[in-house]
């Protein structure tokens, strides 16, 4: 998997979870200020990311995970 | 197993850490067969619910949508329970404003709404699911313990007072139809109700420094292994009842 298949596949997710334009969804993204994903929105975009990638993303690690690209390089270094 | 053969229905499962995630895990790995229902949210929940270690169907419930509570039993009964022998009601929520400092400012209205989704709710789970415990049953609340005033938790803690009063009531009345009703009174917790509370980490400080067992704020089995065995046939005589959860910091001066 690549860093770019990584943000398409958030962005999916984004899109179905919280409404988000795939279009907007780009790596220097902030989740809460750029795209307006609220806290619970965000505890199912972690979720759902979990199950798509096949990867675990520790309730102390989400907090660390600002922009879309923080949540991609996770995933990568996870998978 | 303490639940064989039981059915139970597990209310507030919203993600891994709610405390209602772990009492349905527990309970399953304990025999009973489970029906979820889920608020707001729904698409979490489900997620989630997948994440148990067996199949469970989720049904939405608003506890203050009165068609939501006149259907319940309709429907938990169309998902092939003829009978429930369990209840567990882990619902709160004040609105912000009736919580972190803002005892003082905090408007009716608000601690309305406090009050019907902690308190009146749990009197009103019962009554919509009693249709299906015809042969007596088991109801389980969670509260936060309410005798004393606490730093940021305000209105929620009258919610919660009035929660305990509700379940000794409910304890009272359903008696004569073999329905029991206890409260676990748990240690704080870092479910996302905790999380949305702000200045919630003021709880946190003192409590494992004073429970004379300690106290893991991440770690919900405890309380989910007291709703289960409050659930299941080893607590017969007991109702009314609030068990303390939380490694006995209520027992214990500073």
């Amino acid at each position: 998997m690549t860093k770019d298949e990584i943000v398409a596949g958030l962005a999916e997710i984004l899109e179905e979870v919280a409404g988000v334009n795939p279009d907007d969804v780009t790596e220097e993204k902030s989740f809460t200020e750029d795209l307006d994903v609220d806290s619970l929105s965000m505890v199912e975009v972690v979720v759902a990311a979990e199950e798509k990638f096949g990867v675990k993303i520790p309730d102390d690690e989400v907090q660390n995970l600002k922009t879309v690209g923080d949540a991609a390089d996770f995933v990568l270094k996870q998978a | 197993m303490l639940l064989e053969g039981k059915s139970v229905l597990v209310t507030g499962v919203l993600t891994e850490a709610s405390i209602a995630f772990n009492i349905a895990k527990i309970a399953q790995e304990q025999g009973a067969k489970l029906v979820l229902t889920g608020f707001g949210r729904m698409s979490l929940v489900e997620r989630i619910a997948k994440r148990l270690p067996q199949e469970v169907p989720v049904i939405e419930l608003d506890v203050t949508n009165a068609e939501h509570l006149g259907s319940l039993a309709e429907r938990v009964g169309a998902l092939g329970f003829d009978s429930l022998d369990g209840v567990v009601h882990s619902i709160g929520f004040a609105p912000q404003t009736a919580l972190g400092g803002n005892f003082l400012d905090a408007g009716w209205e608000d601690v309305a709404t406090a009050v019907h989704v902690s308190a009146y709710s749990y009197k009103a789970l019962a009554m919509a699911t009693l249709p299906l415990m015809e042969k007596g049953g088991s109801v389980v609340g969670l509260t936060f313990d309410a005798t004393l005033a606490w730093p940021v938790y305000d209105w929620m803690g009258v919610a919660k007072a009035g929660l305990e009063s509700t379940s000794r009531y409910l304890a009272k009345y359903l008696g004569a139809k073999g329905i029991r009703s206890n409260l676990v009174s748990a240690g704080p917790l870092r479910t996302m109700a905790a999380k949305s509370i702000p200045g919630f980490e003021k709880f946190e400080e003192s409590w494992s420094d004073r429970a004379p067992l300690g106290w893991a704020l991440t770690d919900t089995a405890p309380t989910a292994k007291a709703v289960v065995a409050l659930l299941s046939d080893w607590f017969p005589a007991t109702t009314g009842e609030i068990i303390h959860v939380d490694g006995g910091y209520h027992a214990t001066a500073a």
